[in-house]
């Protein structure tokens, strides 16, 4: 789950990671009130959405006035912020961030995020703020200093040491404000089950201060259970109605472009069923995991759930029965096709225990559209002639 | 032979007497496999699907020899429920759980290691020996015995290779979900060599997916280490950036993880890489009739 900035910096504060002062609006007349609030002679109007590269967009302006405050917010405010993380569609700005300005000597990144490889969490930094963290990767790789740290001994004066020479911060006031700033920041990650956080641009002030200017978090989903007061930050406008609707009822959804819809039981399949219908030709509409339990209900769900998408034009039910067996499926599928209304061509494949009953069942059942493979490569392709309309 | 388990293995269940732990550990006995006990906290000294029940993993690995868990405790216990095995002295657990904590997995896997207990998983569907030993919820049936090793991070890919290996006219010797979770016990790495190893295993089918970089670490191993021939299929080349398919670790980030640079270094080690799972049978078949 991913939060806003303006939340991720409220709990910066509650560890004392310096951020500059800000207050959240959702109307100009609020932003008028926060910067009145928040005083001073610079003011910045950031839009409060769950991706990043706003500051392109045009949703990260200056204000240096009362007025420009609220001529920035009632401009922001309702716009749709296109990014590059946010997909042609963009994202519908509901919340302004009314921060005071900072004074920017130079930027930096400093990020901390599972590292697979050592299983542990590692802190990333960079001399490179404002930049994408996956450019300067790319292109400079030397400039990121990266630091390991074991969990179990957490972190320590050398991994502060490691930073801050990696860094060049030289001044010893300033060593040891970004190590206690790092210190910090990892406690919050091991705290809080976050899965990435990010501050990039974690600006050096003339005074020689380090502030978190912005800020992006993620937390691991199956810990929430422990972290009501993150789980209480969650945004569901900025989630996607129909993964978000597939979720509540346990299954997992992306959408796609493509023509065919797909409904299969495990994540991996769901990924080779697309890889198999564009393997042969076609272009999957859809992720779709119905998980191991794929009954009438879920089965119902899924279809509703991908029809909503108007390319829609053929789908494919790839089963691999396990323990459930494939002769209840198949009766769930044919009840499921009594409670939605099923306009498409469906192929069917079950495939493993009792799979011969299933095909039998389908067949008895005598429904035009249904149309039963043998394998997952024969279903494809029969999907993939069924959305041409060269196969009914 | 085979790798990790076999009819012999001894096995005690975590979490034994709950309704996931139940139905499967009932298939499993079914299927063959030496359950010799299980553990449930405060319902220690009762008897369940025939077996002895103790409240704690080192009571049962005392009363019973025990030396491989299979492991079906909710997912906010599983962390405690591994470091308990591991410091009972079990070698091999494996966590069919889904759902865990990464941070609870960080420190159980890490404790793991420290006492030398191997682990498989989490949110995986298991290990099964074919015909002589399951351990988790695959369905047991489509695994013949045969001279094909499997390892898979996705449960029913696994089901998938693992039939048309035998529809090819193969079987399996044993096949390993890893699961696909960011923090995971055995994999590739470590399951490779111990096919290469196996007398009886003569290919290895390996299912990968997008996210991380555990197949590129393979292809370097294969490359250097392994003589059998090596069959693989990497899911989520249609998958977009930055999104995530079911999977915790199914999602590219940046330009990591991408299907399309796994499939590479694969073929450049050289693997059989195909590109549907649909074509996993002829591939073994091509391989092994070489
Ligand atoms: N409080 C502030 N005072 C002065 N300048 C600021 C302040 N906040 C942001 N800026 C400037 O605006 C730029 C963009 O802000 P920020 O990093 O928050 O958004 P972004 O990086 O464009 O968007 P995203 O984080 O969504 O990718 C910063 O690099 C910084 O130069
Ligand atoms: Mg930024």
């Amino acid at each position: 789950m991913n939060i806003h900035e303006y939340q991720a910096k409220s709990i910066f504060k509650s560890y004392g990671v310096p951020t500059p002062r800000g207050i959240v609006a959702t109307t100009p007349k609020e932003a008028v009130r926060a910067a009145e609030e928040l005083g001073g002679d610079l003011w910045v109007v950031k839009a409060q959405i769950h991706a990043g590269g706003r500051g392109l967009g045009g949703g990260v302006k200056l204000a240096r006035s009362i007025e420009e405050v609220e001529e920035l917010a009632d401009q922001i405010l309702g716009m749709t912020l296109v990014t590059h993380q946010t997909g042609p569609e963009g994202k519908v700005v509901h919340k302004v961030y009314i921060e005071e300005g900072a004074d920017i000597k130079d930027e930096f990144y400093l990020g901390v995020v599972l590292d697979r490889a050592k299983e542990m969490p590692v802190i990333m930094a960079s001399t490179e703020g404002g930049m994408e963290i996956e450019k300067v990767a790319a292109q400079t790789p030397e400039k990121i200093v990266k630091v390991a740290v074991d969990p179990t001994i957490g972190f320590q004066g050398f991994h502060g040491r490691e930073l801050v020479f990696g860094l060049g911060i030289t001044d010893k006031n300033e060593q040891r404000k970004f190590i206690d700033f790092a210190s910090k920041l990892f406690k919050i990650y091991m705290d809080k089950d976050v899965e990435l956080i990010e501050i990039n641009p974690l600006i050096r002030t003339k005074q020689g201060d380090f502030l978190a200017l912005d800020a992006k978090m993620g937390f691991d989903d199956s810990a929430l259970y422990r972290h009501p007061d993150i789980a209480e930050m969650r945004d569901i406008t900025e989630e996607d109605p129909d993964e978000r609707e597939a979720a509540e009822h346990g299954l997992s959804y992306v959408a796609l472009d493509g023509e065919i819809g797909c409904m299969v039981n495990g994540a991996g399949l769901a990924m080779g069923t697309m890889d198999t219908i564009n393997y042969v030709g076609g272009t999957p509409a859809n992720f779709l995991d119905v998980g191991g339990k794929a009954n009438a209900q879920t089965v119902a769900k899924g279809f509703e759930i991908i029809l909503k998408n108007p390319k829609v034009k053929a789908i494919f039910v790839n089963i691999f029965g396990g323990i459930v067996r494939c002769d209840r499926i198949a009766n769930g599928i044919l009840e499921a096709t009594k409670m939605v209304d099923v306009h498409v061509p469906v192929v069917v494949r079950l495939d493993g225990t009792n799979a011969a009953e299933a095909a039998e069942i389908l067949k008895n059942a005598n429904i035009d559209n249904i149309i039963p493979a043998t394998d997952l490569l024969d279903g494809a392709k029969k999907a993939v002639a069924a959305a041409k309309g060269d196969l009914k | 032979m085979s790798i990790l388990v076999n009819k012999d293995t001894k096995v005690i269940v975590q979490g034994f007497t709950g309704k996931e732990g139940t139905f499967h550990s009932e298939q499993c006995i079914e299927y063959g496999t030496n359950i010799v006990g299980g553990v449930t906290p405060n319902k220690g000294g009762q008897t369940h699907l025939g077996k002895p029940v103790f409240n704690t993993v080192a009571d049962a690995v005392n009363a019973t020899g025990a030396t491989v868990s299979m492991i079906f405790v909710p997912p906010a216990f599983v962390g405690d429920a591994v470091m308990e095995a591991a410091d009972a002295g079990i070698e091999l657990a494996v966590i069919i759980t889904e759902g865990a904590p990464v941070k609870d997995m960080m420190y159980a896997k890490m404790y793991a290691t420290k006492k030398g207990m191997s682990t498989i998983g989490p949110n995986c569907p298991g290990i099964i020996t074919a015909e002589e030993c399951k351990l988790g919820i695959m369905p047991g049936n489509i695994f013949k015995k045969g001279n094909v090793g499997l390892i898979s991070k996705s449960g029913t890919l696994t089901y998938e290779g693992a039939n048309q290996v035998v529809q090819a006219g193969y079987g399996i010797t044993t096949a390993v979900g890893i699961g696909g979770d960011p923090i995971i016990g055995l994999s590739y790495l470590q399951l490779l060599p111990m096919f290469e190893n196996d007398p009886e295993t003569e290919a290895i089918v390996m299912i990968g997916e997008i996210g991380g970089d555990l197949e590129i670490q393979a292809a370097k191993y294969i490359k250097e280490n392994v003589t059998k021939p090596v069959v693989a299929f990497i899911a989520g080349q249609t998958a977009p950036k930055g999104k995530r398919m079911g999977h915790a670790g199914a999602i590219v980030s940046g330009s990591a993880g991408t299907a399309k640079e796994k499939m590479e270094a694969l073929e450049a080690a050289g693997v059989k890489v195909v590109v549907s799972p649909a074509e996993i049978g002829k591939a073994v078949k091509e391989v092994l009739s070489k």
